[in-house]
């Protein structure tokens, strides 16, 4: 899992059936203290609709990029999917120093 | 998953058993605001129905496979990349390099 903030959101009509309950979002990955972007693409993740999480663009997020969990997450066994949003973070403490999300 | 633009077809007649009906399709990577990342395009398996210039999000590795419809390691054709959706918009707060 590693660290990510929302930079943005896709939207599309002819996907995959097992997207169509999702959501799609954009993802970048950050510095978990200071919120610098790191090296790395901006990757499109999938959130679960029913989802409690309920992120949006601007927020620090959990993001898992493992195929097996996030089939676990959607429960479905067929979904191409990888990258998966399971959190969004409130706080970080790393390095005696603190930081607060929300 | 990631960007593309669909660039061109690929057409096989001697080909693997379990991709025999599948439709090839060249992908460039690009970036999310339709910037080509390099001129080397990928051959994507499509599932959604795409079409040539169009901009969609294809997926890598084994969720490749596993968008392909493969249930079993006998009917799972060997795929790498599976185009799995078409993007109508995309919003991107920050500006890429």
């Amino acid at each position: 899992m590693f660290i990510a903030k929302v930079v943005g959101n896709v939207w599309a009509t002819r996907k995959h059936k097992s997207l169509e309950k999702t959501k799609l979002l954009l993802v970048q990955r950050v510095d978990g203290l200071t919120g610098q972007p790191l090296d790395g693409e901006i990757v499109l993740a999938v959130e679960p609709q029913n989802a409690k999480t309920n992120a949006g663009v601007g927020d620090i997020v959990l993001v898992m990029d493992e195929g097996n969990s996030a089939r676990q997450l959607l429960e479905d066994k067929y979904a191409p999917v990888r990258t998966i949003i399971c959190g969004v973070i409130d706080i970080v403490y790393s390095k005696n120093k603190q930081k607060k999300w929300c | 998953m990631y960007p593309g633009i669909v660039v061109g077809r690929v057409w096989a007649t001697r080909i693997y058993e379990t991709l025999k009906d599948k439709k090839l399709l060249l992908v460039l990577p690009t970036d999310w605001n339709k910037k080509p990342k390099s001129q080397d395009p990928i051959v994507a398996v499509d599932v959604v129905g795409a079409g040539a210039g169009e901009f969609v999000f294809y997926v890598q590795a084994r969720e490749a496979a596993v968008a392909c419809g493969g249930r079993t390691l006998e009917d799972t054709p060997p795929v790498d990349a599976a185009i799995v959706g078409i993007i109508d918009g995309v919003f991107l707060d920050i500006k890429e390099e």
